[in-house]
């Protein structure tokens, strides 16, 4: 059964009256103004003591008694045949309990899993590992974008082109766009392939009782793990137990029950004892997934008014031996224009697989559009603020380019002075946008206990953003109780189901959840309280910790009376998560702005500040919201000025697969960040609240390449942006 | 008082480079502990005595061997091949998993413990050359109900998210205000400089630091709310 309500929705300056239909037993979405008493304040996370601590438990901290270590011997070789693998000398050396061979006939990325073991220490793991034998013969392999596309290139898979089958998308018609235009510009730019370098590696720990496997598992998706591992052993799943604790970042790579879960699986099963395999780091740059690179050719088209009359996209892009490196997503929703034309194509090479990272595709094309447009603008002689302004799609990001630029202090810095010394300052705006609305699946549990302490379960997992605080946050509030009488349980497939946390969705899809369960949870209470108030249980409410007559709030019972009074041990209730209303709007806008200098003696660039303006919906704990923009911002320095997988063309083995020769962006390089948040009231959900993860990050390198582009006056069009590009852009080498 | 300018981010740099270059020997390492650079007063006593006191050259290995580490304050005996590190022995040995092991090459900070007070990065340490040292891991500065002011400086700031990089951050934080107790950004920056963290958590880890002094000293912390 459904129900008609209506809601004030919008945001400063736009808000509306709109109608929406909802579930009967949906509580009602918070609307523009909600007066709420925990959502919406600066909580510390409350797991924080815990991580502060070191006693959060992770995967990696997971001790059993008569634990194994396993190790996973890899291809040196970027193809080959394997001819035969020999465990025989490795199953003799002391202290070696388990051999397994991976079974593929042919390897396709130096780093493939070819073989492991499980031995008593990880030194004799790894000593096990020389001892294995296997005969390769080496082919021919390709690992460069362009080199793939030859007809001459070696086949990545054999019978399949290295050349996948184009992705178009087409609105309007681009030729006839850009014989209207005044301007066009047109250019190149490409991005390197990003590893994710999560600080905790990939990797389980595996036990099996009889044919019950319990896993703990470094995921974001502990029901795609136990549903993986349940296919692959052939067991239903409720003889699989996945368990994620903590998880020290996944950043898209984590999803599912990847080669290193699958043989902790079999060594655990072979050897007859648990066995714990976490990879090391270089295993984790080369076969954990990646952001694959990309190669964009954009074309921009524009009238005298700065108008966008056409955009067209040409995109290659490899993810190794996957795919999904289509980056057009920018093209096709940061700008209003009638002609667009977008065509993407993964390109396959012999290196390691790709993964979803941080908005996949999102970055790499924002980056290649946004500096085009500034391209663009100058061709113009508009201002890049205006271009954008004119051309912008979304009414929310109008009013984040007007704030932004007041808190950055756009038209003051666009006027200073730009070379002081042999150092040169520049500034760059980027719009952003993702779709971090969450889906529907997640089914959460609320229990109030005698004592007044209320346990939320779900089955979700925190990738780091403080999930257990957001959703403790959400059932308070709906309860009316503080912050500290509720806890939140997750990480665990012995709870209900929810989503892998991936694509800013935990938030969005689980507080809904979550507050529909509180919400039932109160219904039972407001029916104990009743009798106890002497009234009808629809005239009661529960707030400040008390369930009390609507409007007399004398008459009133303590939360803790209430709960004293359960019949039971405990009460119960469960909520679920309903698809996506139509709300008020169902896109994110964003944008960020950033000021860089460059020493044109050195090229070496430094951000020295980024205004960052998300809408996120309702923000449920901004001291948490803030340490996520942080974090998009950060690492959007590492893609614009540091880092690159590189592969050495003659061994097509990476050679920079550590933590200091892969550079990401560390505390020298972080800049002053201001976040600023503008509130939407989108009645998407019951909670409204938005993912913030991907949205933050979309925009940075973008606007730090467009800021390089204006201190030094030529673009350079390819990430990282490294001293020896910047020095050869201004002529100096 | 010595020069302590030289934080834990140098030595961290030059113990990996010792590591490459001496593939491992722990006489490379302890002599590196110290680097070029004016070495502080642990790192010299680390030098000094490699071996305990017995005065005679030392064999250790291949097989496991009983060696005593004084960890957290208490005298801890444990049977470790030679070449396992100090990260390794203090995780998989003694169950003191708040160190975390996160590069293995002294380049990321995670694993950052206090050697004599000084922040060391414990995967370039062998175990056997931490004898006769005051180790103090993240488990031996505070504890979830009585925790260091360091450590609820990081909750209340929120500078931590997966939470993976916060041991070492803390400790690299808790050796800076031990030796300064009111550092500005730039010191607060450098004492962290060789801790990475992927969530991007920085900034409010200088936030930290800095609160975390201020309370310590006893003042106001800078731009706290009312």
């Amino acid at each position: 059964m459904a129900r008609n309500v209506t809601v004030r929705l919008g945001f400063e300056g736009n808000i509306s009256d709109v109608r929406l239909v909802i579930p009967d037993d949906e509580p009602t979405p918070w609307q523009w103004g909600e007066p709420l008493a925990v959502v919406g304040r600066e909580m510390a996370r409350v797991d924080g003591a815990l991580k502060a601590t070191g006693t959060a438990p992770y995967t990696y901290d997971v001790e059993l008694p008569g634990m194994l270590y396993g190790a996973i011997l890899r291809s040196p070789y970027p193809h080959a045949r394997v001819r035969s693998v020999d465990l025989s000398a490795a199953r003799r050396l002391r202290g070696v309990r388990a051999a397994i061979e991976r079974g593929e006939a042919v390897v396709r990325f130096a780093g493939q899993e070819v073989a492991a073991v499980a031995a008593v220490s990880p030194a004799i793991a790894n000593d096990a590992l020389a001892l294995i034998k296997v005969d390769y013969e080496p082919l021919p392999f390709v690992i460069d974008m362009e080199d793939a596309q030859k007809p001459s290139a070696p086949r990545v898979f054999a019978g399949r082109a290295n050349i996948g089958a184009p992705a178009v998308f087409e609105a309007g018609n681009v030729r006839d766009g850009f014989e209207r235009a005044a301007a066009i510009h047109q250019a190149v730019y490409t991005t390197p392939v990003q590893t994710h370098v999560s600080l905790e590696t990939h990797g389980a720990v595996a036990r099996w009782e009889g044919d019950q496997l319990t896993v703990w598992c470094s995921t974001q998706g502990i029901f795609t793990v136990r549903d993986d591992l349940a296919v692959l052993f052939n067991l239903p799943p409720d003889k699989v137990h996945v368990i994620t604790a903590f998880l020290g970042g996944g950043f898209g790579s984590k999803f599912g029950a990847g080669p290193e879960v699958v043989i902790a699986a079999q060594l655990a099963r072979a050897a007859g004892a648990p066995v714990k395999l976490m990879l090391p780091r270089a295993a984790e740059h080369v076969a954990t997934g990646n952001r694959p690179n990309s190669w964009q050719q954009v074309k921009l088209g524009a009238g005298r008014d700065g108008q966008l009359v056409a955009i067209e996209l040409l995109e290659r892009g490899s993810g190794g031996i996957g795919g999904g490196a289509g980056s057009a997503g920018p093209y096709r929703t940061l700008y209003r224009c009638a002609n667009i034309r977008t065509e993407e194509r993964d390109i396959y090479t012999n290196a390691g697989p790709s993964s979803p990272m941080r908005a996949p595709g999102w970055p790499q094309g924002c980056f290649a559009l946004e500096l085009a447009m500034d391209e663009l603008a100058r061709k113009l002689k508009l201002d890049r603020l205006e271009l954008r302004r004119r051309n912008n799609a979304n009414p929310v990001r109008a009013l984040e380019f007007e704030l932004g630029a007041k808190v950055f202090n756009w038209h003051e810095k666009s006027r200073a002075p730009k070379a002081l010394g042999h150092r040169r300052r520049g500034i760059g705006v980027a719009a952003a946008a993702w779709h971090g609305l969450g889906s529907a699946g997640p089914q959460a549990q609320a229990i109030a206990y005698r004592d007044g302490r209320v346990v939320i379960q779900i089955g979700t997992q925190d990738i780091g953003t403080g999930t257990r605080s957001i959703l403790a946050m959400v059932a308070a509030e709906e309860l009316g109780v503080p912050l500290r009488q509720v806890s939140a349980e997750i990480g665990d497939t012995r709870y209900l189901f929810s989503v892998p946390s991936g694509g800013s969705s935990t938030a969005p899809s689980n507080t809904p959840a979550v507050r529909q369960a509180a919400a039932h949870l109160k219904d039972k209470l407001l029916r104990i309280a009743a009798p106890m108030l002497g009234a009808d249980p629809a005239s009661l409410e529960a707030r400040d910790g008390t369930i009390r007559v609507r409007g007399q709030p004398s008459r009133a019972v303590s939360f803790a009376d209430v709960c004293r009074s359960i019949p039971a041990d405990s009460l119960c209730a469960q909520g679920e998560r309903p698809p996506n209303y139509a709300g008020f709007r169902t896109d994110q806008a964003g944008c960020q702005f950033a000021e860089v200098e460059v020493d044109v003696e050195t090229g070496a660039v430094a951000v020295l500040n980024v205004t960052a303006v998300h809408d996120a919906g309702r923000i449920i704990n901004p001291l948490t919201a803030r340490s996520q923009v942080n974090g998009g911002v950060i690492m959007g320095i590492g893609f614009a000025l540091f880092e690159e997988r590189r592969l050495d063309p003659i061994s097509g083995v990476m050679v920079n697969p550590t933590m200091d020769d892969y550079k990401l962006a560390g505390p020298l390089d972080t800049p002053e960040i201001t976040a600023l948040f503008v509130e939407v009231a989108n009645g998407v959900t019951n909670t409204g609240v938005l993912g913030l993860g991907e949205a933050v990050h979309v925009a940075t390198a973008a606007a730090i390449a467009c800021a390089v582009y204006d201190a030094i006056g030529v673009p350079v069009r390819s990430l990282p942006i490294t001293p020896d590009k910047v020095l050869a852009a201004v002529g100096k080498v | 008082m010595p020069d302590n300018r030289d934080d834990g981010q140098r030595t961290r740099v030059f113990t990996r480079r010792a590591f490459i270059k001496g593939a491992g020997a722990a006489a490379a390492i302890t002599s590196f502990i110290g680097g070029p650079t004016p070495p502080s007063a642990g790192v010299t006593r680390a030098q000094s005595s490699p071996t305990p006191a017995s005065g005679a050259a030392e064999r250790l290995g291949p097989d496991a061997a009983t060696i005593v580490l004084t960890v957290n304050g208490k005298s801890r005996k444990i049977a470790v091949e030679p070449r396992v590190t100090l990260a390794e022995a203090l995780r998989d040995h003694l169950g003191l998993h708040g160190t975390k092991l996160v590069c293995d090459r002294g380049a990321c900070g995670a694993c950052t413990v206090h050697l004599d007070g000084n922040p060391v990065v414990a995967c370039m340490m062998l175990a056997a050359d931490a004898r006769g040292h005051e180790i103090v891991t993240i488990e031996g500065l505070g504890a979830p109900d009585r925790m260091h002011p360091v450590q609820s400086a990081f909750v209340e700031a929120d500078a931590l998210q997966c939470g993976f990089c916060t041991p070492g951050m803390v400790m690299s934080v808790a050796a800076l205000l031990s030796r300064n107790p009111a550092p500005d950004m730039g010191e607060v920056k450098r004492a962290v400089a060789g801790n990475i963290c992927r969530c991007g958590t920085y900034p409010h880890v200088f936030k930290a630091a800095l609160a975390a002094a201020a309370k310590m000293r006893g003042v106001k912390p800078p731009g706290e709310r009312a």
